[in-house]
């Protein structure tokens, strides 16, 4: 069995790994609709979506990889960790549910996403400004595909719109994590390297609730849960998704591929 | 062209289609009625091109879902800056049969190419 | 390669229906084109027998790329490094992509998405037979793409050349994007046996062992009992035959094996001086006939793999075209 890697938890590590290892597992899950969707098309898109995060998240654990200065590369990063030291937000982590569940996922996390990017883009770390300038056009593009969809499911059938609502009770409670400002927030934002999650907040807000007018769809209450999965600490789901994802790293020590 | 953002007004209802039913209804196959998306012809024009070319077909719901659709079917390589999209029941085609009345006519008349004008060598750029 | 059922089917019963002085002019017409090397467009007139053929080829080949995802589709959480896991991504996404374009080119012929998935849904309609077997290893997407691909490609190349014009281009667009799907899946497999680990070697290896027979299988039953094939090629759809391609295919294999250091899994592969090409073992038809008939491996499972994705999938469809009537009815008002 191949070992773990021990990751030196510097804050500004720490902070491009929330924001890559989100991608990395919204990846993973946004794949598994391959071959599944309702429809060609549809199959076409998520696979896109899930490319651009994949390559998202190899640009950003790999700077990162730089960062930390253990010599650790994206691959050692993204299968050889232990689970406390994966920063993705737990929302990334949550089984895939049925369509309507991917879709207000995607709204809620692209459009997080596509406010990060576009401030990442004044980041003092010019790598990530780079990563960033790709990026954003990318998170742009998943946020209108979901709105675009959101408004469709909630203005569909009954049927349709009966889903919708059980993802917006579902997911809702774990949107408040991707706001939580910290010490690692904090200190990136003091170093120039992005903003503070806190800050992002307000625009959020503003913009799922453009989309939710559109749809007929009102903005729950808020509730008093907060996920962790942004400290290392996550839900039942990270467990199976790691199982799964570093399974062949784990049992090929030393393997080439 | 749909762009229509006004909130829906009360809750929404199902199976509204004009063209006569929602899931359940027999259509004239004996079948029930699907909700088959229509068919719609993607014309893209490349970062070098002038001109949309038609690259194929795909099934959309509606104006705004074809074109994302388009864009993630036939776009994936880098194949375009331009995309336009048309139900393929509103193409208008000429008819295969009417080939040699609409078409051949123009054959004898060359005068219509440049190839037919000799110039002189110093307008070769004309 | 995706008329695997219809080859070994009887003869058809069409050439033998009486037909008017027109229709017999208008046959005569179509033939002199296909002499010609004419293209067929969508419009133009074309025997109903052509037209039959033609749909169950081009939408078993649509039916065979969408299929094809779930075998691979299987390891795309499981890839062992980012870089493969985008590649393998990319590729099933371009598999989606071409059975889209396929179902297009067949609803020109007078039929519907819906209608050609109703057939592959209840069993009707084939695909390859190769999809039915399980990928139970890493080292199976390498040797997919490497030989399954392989077989693919050098059966397609000579459809880009098909009479039929929406099937030609859409075969172009597909060869385009198909280079490399083979190339990745080799390239894969020659990392791990020229600097992985004995583990990984052997695991190559036994890639090689399942998947090898089934690839060779894919060409379809022997010519002489392919009773249609000589039909389809006289209209230019089928351009050369089972038994050519998979001589190819082999003779191009070989040597590739060799290049990776795997050993192909026939004893009697052996080069002929004679015929300047390779001897092979006795192809077990028994299983292929099985395998085709629906009792392979995984027959079942992608099957019920694909109706579930249709049915689970219906209720947003449905949601789309409501919405959709909606708004128009609401532009109308």
């Amino acid at each position: 069995m191949t070992k773990s890697i021990e990751l030196q938890r510097k804050p500004e590590v720490q902070y491009l790994l929330r924001v890559g290892d989100t991608a990395l597992i919204l990846a993973q899950r946004l794949a598994e609709w391959c071959g599944h969707a309702p429809v060609l098309e549809e199959d076409i898109a998520l696979a896109n979506m899930a490319l651009d995060l994949v390559g998202q998240s190899r640009a950003l654990l790999t700077h990162a990889g730089t960062l930390e200065g253990a010599g650790h590369d994206e691959d050692q990063l993204a299968f050889l960790r232990d689970e406390r030291d994966y920063f993705n937000a737990t929302i990334a982590e949550l089984p895939r549910g049925d369509f309507a569940f991917t879709i207000l996922r995607n709204l809620i996390v692209a459009t997080w996403a596509k406010l990060l990017w576009e401030r990442l883009q004044a980041s003092s770390d010019a790598e990530v400004s780079a990563i960033a300038g790709k990026a954003v056009k990318e998170a742009r593009y998943h946020q209108q595909h979901a709105a675009d969809w959101v408004v469709r499911l909630a203005d569909g059938t009954a049927e349709s719109r009966r889903r919708i609502d059980a993802a917006l009770t579902d997911l809702w409670r774990f949107g408040a994590e991707l706001f939580e400002s910290d010490t690692v927030d904090t200190a990136a934002h003091a170093a120039g390297l992005g903003p503070r999650f806190a800050d992002l907040r307000e625009p959020w807000l503003a913009e799922i609730t453009a989309v939710f007018d559109e749809a007929g769809l009102a903005i729950p209450a808020e509730s008093g849960f907060r996920s962790t999965g942004t400290r290392g600490v996550h839900s039942e789901h990270m467990g199976f998704i790691l199982a799964e994802m570093q399974h062949l790293q784990r049992s090929f020590p030393g393997g080439v591929w | 062209m749909s762009n229509d953002t006004s909130p829906s007004a009360g809750p929404p209802q199902a199976g509204l289609d004009p063209r006569g039913g929602s899931a359940g209804v027999p259509a004239g196959r004996g079948e029930v009625m699907s909700h088959e998306w229509p068919l719609w012809e993607v014309f893209v024009r490349s970062k070098a091109g002038l001109d949309h070319k038609h690259c194929g077909s795909l099934h959309a719901a509606d104006p705004k879902l074809a074109i994302q659709m388009a864009r993630d079917v036939y776009t994936r390589r880098q194949e375009g800056v331009s995309i336009w999209v048309v139900r393929s029941d509103q193409i208008v085609a000429s008819d295969p049969g009417d080939k040699a009345m609409y078409f051949d006519p123009a054959e004898d008349k060359v005068y219509r190419h440049p190839t037919f004008y000799e110039l002189p060598k110093s307008l070769d750029h004309m | 390669m995706y008329t695997q059922a219809m080859d070994t089917m009887g003869k058809d019963e069409a050439a033998k229906t009486v037909r008017s002085a027109e229709e017999m002019q208008l046959q005569e017409r179509f033939d002199a084109r296909i002499d010609a090397g004419d293209f067929i467009e969508a419009k133009d007139w074309m025997p109903e027998h052509y037209r039959k053929t033609l749909v169950r080829q081009i939408s078993q080949h649509a039916h065979s790329e969408i299929v094809g995802m779930l075998p691979e589709g299987n390891w795309i959480s499981r890839a062992p490094t980012l870089k493969r896991k985008a590649i393998l991504l990319a590729k099933v996404q371009d598999e989606g992509g071409h059975g889209l374009y396929l179902y297009a080119a067949a609803e020109t012929l007078g039929t519907s998405r819906d209608q050609l998935f109703d057939a592959l849904h209840s069993g009707k309609a084939k695909y390859s037979s190769i999809f039915n077997y399980p990928t139970l290893t890493w080292a199976d997407m390498g040797t997919i793409g490497w030989l399954v691909d392989g077989a693919a490609i050098m059966n397609q190349v000579p459809i880009c050349r098909c009479s039929y014009a929406p099937y030609a281009r859409a075969m172009i667009r597909i060869c385009r994007e198909e280079s490399f799907h083979q190339r990745q899946g080799f390239e894969a497999l020659l990392t791990m046996m020229t600097h992985g680990t004995q583990a990984q070697k052997d695991m190559v290896q036994d890639a090689v062992n399942r998947w090898w027979w089934p690839s060779i299988m894919m060409f379809g039953p022997p010519d002489d009992q392919s009773p249609n094939s000589a039909q389809s090629m006289r209209w230019g759809i089928k351009r050369v035959s089972n038994d050519e391609l998979r001589q190819r295919f082999i003779d191009a294999t070989v040597a590739q094996a060799q290049l990776l250091g795997v050993t192909l899994p026939d004893p009697d592969l052996k080069w002929n001086e004679a015929r300047q090409s390779h001897d092979f073992g006795a192809i077990d038809w028994s299983e292929f006939k099985r395998v085709l008939a629906g009792d392979g491996p995984c027959n079942r499972e992608r099957l019920a793999a694909r109706v579930k994705a249709w049915d689970d999938g219906a209720w947003v469809r449905e949601a789309a075209t409501t919405h959709a009537n909606k708004q128009a009815m609401k532009e109308a008002a």
